[in-house]
């Protein structure tokens, strides 16, 4: 019981952070109608400005710099390149962010070299004990961590006029106009938040408590992990994002522990496909509901 | 010589197409004062839809293009704006077929009308929302794509009162209405206008549209066929045989669609709207 325990505890963790980048393909997926295929290289773009700032700097600004930086690059692969080309095909779109990915992973690899370094937060390697189930505090403190934010992301959705400018534009971008909604600034907002959102998973993904590597080719793989649980919740479904987060982080947890750390590899990936043969727009997704 | 107040809002040699069909509007004039009810008559495929999207700046998301012709509001040329920003001027255009956000609430759906109102303005705009449409102030919480075909079209204009338009643009409100409803949604049109807000009614169901405007327009194939005093245009008999002739049901007067589409399966979806 105890096991089960800790490794629900563990696969909470790394599921909030699964959530937060899930969110992202889905706040994207709304804004612009396109899977975002860069959301890797903007983790690693991310990683890659805090494990070099936080020598001089600290860790504290300089995670804030790596999240900003990905916000930015985020915005500004929105206004220059996919905005470029709205009312474009899809595909064309989709085939766009695998090229920016490429181009950016492979020069922050580039510059990485063979190092890849850790994310030095604080709370790394500690452990805490709580009766019999001991657990990292890195996955205690991505759990909170990411519920809070996802908490506050939903507040704005629910609360703020930018965020019901959101959802409305993502319901019907014409219908949203005529109200005012300028369709441009709620997109590249849209794009900053992924950004952003993307910027803080990477302070938890590059850590040695949760995968064991630091910033590199492996955590951008780690984000592709992220796609499924976008998938399983439904490409349009910001709650779906985040259920599909801590089934994605648990489904993990469980099949490392109970079946073999090769077969949690392909787990998530299955209960993907099973969602999708019970329901082909995810748990959460859009099928239309509307009486006409 | 009729009462003439400068228009708040007009248009003037609109030539408009879609793609390689460059004259869905020829040299369309329209003016609409700064009072009253102004009504778009025609039947489908003539231009009214095309017009309205126009004036609201929302051609280009139907792949059409403005390639003559002005639109000003207050003397200001609008024509070149995007449609949020025509929007946020005062230009509220209700979109054929609601357009209402089915996933949010009502209560969402018109927060997001007055999203770029000025907050000392909403809580009036939402007051006169709530007297408009009773049936709305009903269903707050609930989600708008549960709605009935009617409460859906209240929905939509009461969202686009929630902007404090200077000027509404109605497309074809009774839509797939029942006669009952149709007759309310003139009501209101009615007093909106007598609210001070003026409307331009886009409408085929021409008996209602003469009921409640003040002047109108006939358009044919794109271009203004007839206009003048709701009045006389009702007596005349060009209107009397195109649009009133004999027939009392809203749907028998659709003709052929093309353009403005869905004529096909009105009855269909009239019937699915009010069994629900």
């Amino acid at each position: 019981m105890s096991t089960f325990m800790q490794l629900t505890i563990n696969g909470a963790g790394s599921g909030a952070v699964f959530a937060l980048l899930a969110l992202g393909f889905v706040i994207i997926y709304r804004a612009s109608g396109a899977v975002n295929f860069a959301h890797g290289s903007l983790v690693l773009v991310a990683g890659y400005i805090t494990v070099r700032a936080q020598e001089s700097m600290g860790i504290t600004v300089a995670a804030i710099l790596g999240v900003l930086g990905a916000g930015v690059l985020a915005v500004i692969i929105e206004r220059v390149l996919v905005a470029r080309t709205r009312g474009g095909d899809p595909i064309a779109l989709v085939l766009l962010t695998i090229g920016v990915d490429v181009v950016i992973v492979e020069e922050v690899a580039r510059r990485l070299g063979s190092s890849a370094p850790f994310v030095r937060v604080p709370w790394a390697n500690e452990v805490i004990h709580v009766g019999q189930i001991t657990v990292l505090k890195g996955q205690i403190v991505a759990l909170c961590f990411g519920l809070v934010i996802i908490a506050v992301l939903f507040a704005l959705f629910r609360f703020t006029g930018w965020g019901l400018a959101m959802r409305a534009q993502a319901e019907h971008r014409e219908a949203a106009a005529l109200m005012g909604v300028r369709n441009t600034q709620v997109t590249a907002a849209a794009w900053l938040i992924a950004g952003v959102l993307a910027g803080i998973a990477v302070l938890f993904l590059a850590t040695p408590d949760f995968a064991g590597g630091g910033v590199s080719r492996a955590t951008h793989s780690l984000v592709l992990v992220a796609f499924p649980a976008a998938i399983i919740g439904g490409l349009d479904s910001t709650n779906g994002a985040v259920i599909g987060g801590f089934i994605v982080g648990l489904t993990g947890a469980y099949s490392q522990q109970y079946v073999s750390f090769e077969f949690a590899r392909v787990a998530v990936y299955l209960v993907m496909l099973a969602v999708l043969v019970v329901r082909p727009s995810g748990l959460f997704g859009t099928k239309e509901v509307q009486r006409v | 010589m009729q009462r003439r107040v400068v228009p708040m809002l007009s248009a003037s040699g609109l030539v408009v197409g879609y793609g390689a069909n460059r004259s869905v509007l020829d040299r369309v004039d329209l003016s609409v004062p700064d009072s009253g009810v102004v009504a778009v008559l025609g039947s489908n495929g003539a231009g009214k839809s095309t017009l309205l999207r126009t004036l609201s700046g929302t051609l280009s998301f139907h792949g059409g293009a403005l390639h003559d012709g002005q639109v000003k509001l207050d003397d200001r040329p609008i024509q070149r704006l995007s449609a949020a920003s025509i929007a946020r001027a005062g230009v509220v255009q209700v979109p054929e077929g609601r357009k209402i956000f089915a996933k949010m609430t009502v209560e969402e759906n018109l927060r997001v009308g007055a999203v770029c109102t000025p907050p000392g303005r909403r809580a009036s705009a939402r007051e006169r929302v709530m007297e408009l449409f009773p049936r709305l102030a009903e269903r707050l919480e609930q989600r708008a794509g549960l709605l009935s075909g009617g409460e859906q079209q209240m929905l939509a204009m009461g969202r686009a009162v929630m902007a404090s338009p200077r000027v509404l643009l109605l497309d074809e409100p009774s839509l797939g209405l029942a006669p009952k409803l149709i007759e309310q949604i003139g009501d209101i049109v009615t007093e909106i206008s007598a609210q001070g807000t003026p409307v331009v009614l886009v409408e085929q169901n021409a008996a209602m549209a003469l009921r409640v405007a003040a002047t109108a327009v006939v358009l044919e194939v794109g271009r203004v066929a007839m206009s003048g005093e709701a009045e006389q245009l009702k007596d005349s008999d060009g209107i009397h045989d195109l649009y009133l002739g004999g027939h009392s049901h809203p749907a028998a007067q659709d003709v052929d669609g093309e353009v403005e589409g869905e004529a096909t399966d009105l009855p269909r979806r009239r019937l699915a709207r009010w069994t629900a």
